[in-house]
């Protein structure tokens, strides 16, 4: 085969971002995808933060087709048998599109589209197995017994990236740095998704729990409004879980979560529409693959672009933010003729000077603030309890208030020198 | 709703050969605890005590990989499946 100017492994967001780029400047440019069309195994939560984005992508979704744009954004804190929800909504949320519930298939699958319109070569149902070497450096990639030599390969071929692995850039997978998000699709009617979590049509709402949905693991769980979907879902560790010794299996928690009261009526009427389930990197900074060797660079899930910042959880905008760094630096490369490392490294440049690895080196500590016992049960278990105890009049007189906070507070060692240095601890993160 | 009934809603496009293999001498010698049995999202390992051998519903395969990352000691060779088998999510 004749060698192309740019291969791209991974028909998700960074792959078809890359390539929508480069096929703007007139570079020939493939994507591989290896399911039935890009999208069809990509999976999200999930939600897209677009303003981070916005200055990278023109006018790249002012057709997208978003589900719904986030205007409430609640938290939950789940007991054994009680709950405690914050809701937050503004005007400032609901006026601007800052951020936007997805379904992959449908979303990735249209910007492919987009592509073709383009002259990309979109090539489905293609699996690349191996990377070509022409002594140290990566020339191509090879799927079966066929080769496509090219200038430069883009491993955007997701979190459990073989390419990247191929490519010796990716650190080996080990439990603690990845979760695993476990989700159903259900349909309801958009006149019911708009009544149960109040808000006006093409509104939605972001909620996330934690505590007794992943009983007391590090993870918790999800809903995302869509358009006439539900996407609700458990992330759990994979670590956390193994250490479950079979007690637990992953495949019943969101059975359970399903059966809570907080949630059961919200889903009442609806059909499950799909199953599925997906790998997400919880390692932040200190997990990043290297990005980029001579002829290749690492995008998306596949560098390890994502992160867990407690309060949310972001990957979608970083990949589409890395495929347009990696283009821009391929577009460099193509002027000066040379895609060695030496030039490459703009790549990583580009990232460090953006907020993607700025965000994720602020957060670099996360993941182990995070892997803390008390998130998951001791703060989900107490939070509920506290206002369960205040809030109950029985017979005779009601205790004072505040000495019943008091005595709670005390006995429950929320007051402890422990807790007391966790909080002090925030700071850092 | 059953696991099995989820998984049926979803569109999959079986292969004739598994894309997950499974090395059972691994197993056997080295694991205790068989992560593999509930860590899978689809529930698709199961044990089978005949012949002391550890299978698996490839069919039913979400491709996430967990089992890959969960098996620490190498037991499961996973790839993904050939261009044009595997799930094929329509939401996703």
């Amino acid at each position: 085969m004749e060698k192309i100017d740019v291969v791209i492994v991974g028909g998700g967001l960074s792959g078809l971002t890359c390539a929508y780029k480069l096929a703007d400047k007139g570079l020939q440019v493939i994507v591989l995808e290896r399911g039935d069309f890009p999208g069809s195994k990509n999976v999200t939560g999930g939600r897209l933060y677009l303003e981070p984005i916005k200055p990278l992508i023109g006018d790249m979704f002012s057709d997208a087709p978003f589900e719904r744009k986030i205007v409430r954004e609640r938290w939950s804190l789940f007991g054994e048998e009680n709950s405690l929800n914050i809701d937050f909504t503004g005007e400032k949320f609901r006026k601007t599109g800052h951020s936007y519930s997805v379904l992959r298939s449908t979303f990735d699958r249209w910007l492919s589209e987009k592509l073709i319109e383009k002259g990309v070569f979109v090539i489905p149902k293609y699996r690349v197995d191996d990377l070509l070497w022409e002594e140290n450096r990566v020339c191509g990639i090879k799927s079966g017994e066929e080769e496509i030599p090219a200038s430069v390969v883009v491993a955007a071929d997701g979190v459990l990236s073989f390419i990247g692995e191929r490519a010796g850039l990716k650190p080996k997978m080990k439990p603690k740095n990845y979760a695993v998000g476990i989700k159903e699709v259900i349909e309801l009617t958009e006149e019911k998704i708009n009544d149960r979590f109040n808000v006006e049509k093409g509104e939605g709402c972001a909620h996330l729990f934690i505590g007794d949905v992943t009983k007391g693991m590090f993870g918790g769980g999800f809903l995302y409004t869509n358009k006439e979907t539900i996407s609700l879902g458990v992330v759990i560790g994979i670590k956390a879980i193994m250490e479950r010794a079979a007690t637990v299996e992953a495949h019943s928690l969101i059975d359970a979560f399903k059966e809570r009261y907080e949630i059961k009526r919200l889903l009442e009427e609806g059909s499950i529409v799909e199953y599925s389930a997906h790998v997400i990197p919880e390692g932040g900074y200190n997990n990043i693959s290297r990005l980029y060797a001579d002829g290749i660079l690492v995008t998306g899930d596949a560098a390890g672009f994502a992160l867990n910042m407690g309060v949310t959880v972001r990957g979608m905008e970083f990949a589409i933010a890395s495929g347009i760094f990696a283009a821009e630096t391929i577009l460099h490369a193509f002027e000066k003729g040379d895609f060695s490392a030496k030039t490459l490294c703009l790549y990583e440049e580009r990232l460090r000077n953006s907020f993607v690895l700025k965000d994720m080196y602020n957060c670099k500590d996360m993941p182990e603030f995070l892997d803390n016992d008390a998130f998951f049960n001791f703060y989900p278990k107490y939070f509920p309890l506290f206002v369960e105890k205040v809030m109950w009049f029985g017979e005779g007189p009601k205790e004072k208030i505040g000495s019943t906070l008091w005595k709670e507070l005390k006995s429950s060692g929320m007051l402890s020198f422990k807790r007391l240095k966790e909080l002090y601890s925030i700071k850092n993160i | 709703m059953k696991i099995e009934e989820k998984l049926a809603i979803d569109a999959f496009k079986t292969d004739k050969e598994s894309h997950i293999k499974i090395y059972h001498e691994i197993c056997r010698t080295r694991c205790k605890i068989k992560y593999c049995l509930f860590v899978c999202p689809g529930h698709l390992y199961s044990y089978n005590e005949q012949n002391d051998e550890i299978t698996v519903e490839y069919a039913g395969c979400l491709e996430c990989g967990t089992c890959r990352i969960a098996c620490i000691e190498g037991a499961i060779d996973w790839i993904y499946p050939k261009g044009e088998f595997g799930i094929q999510y329509r939401y996703g």
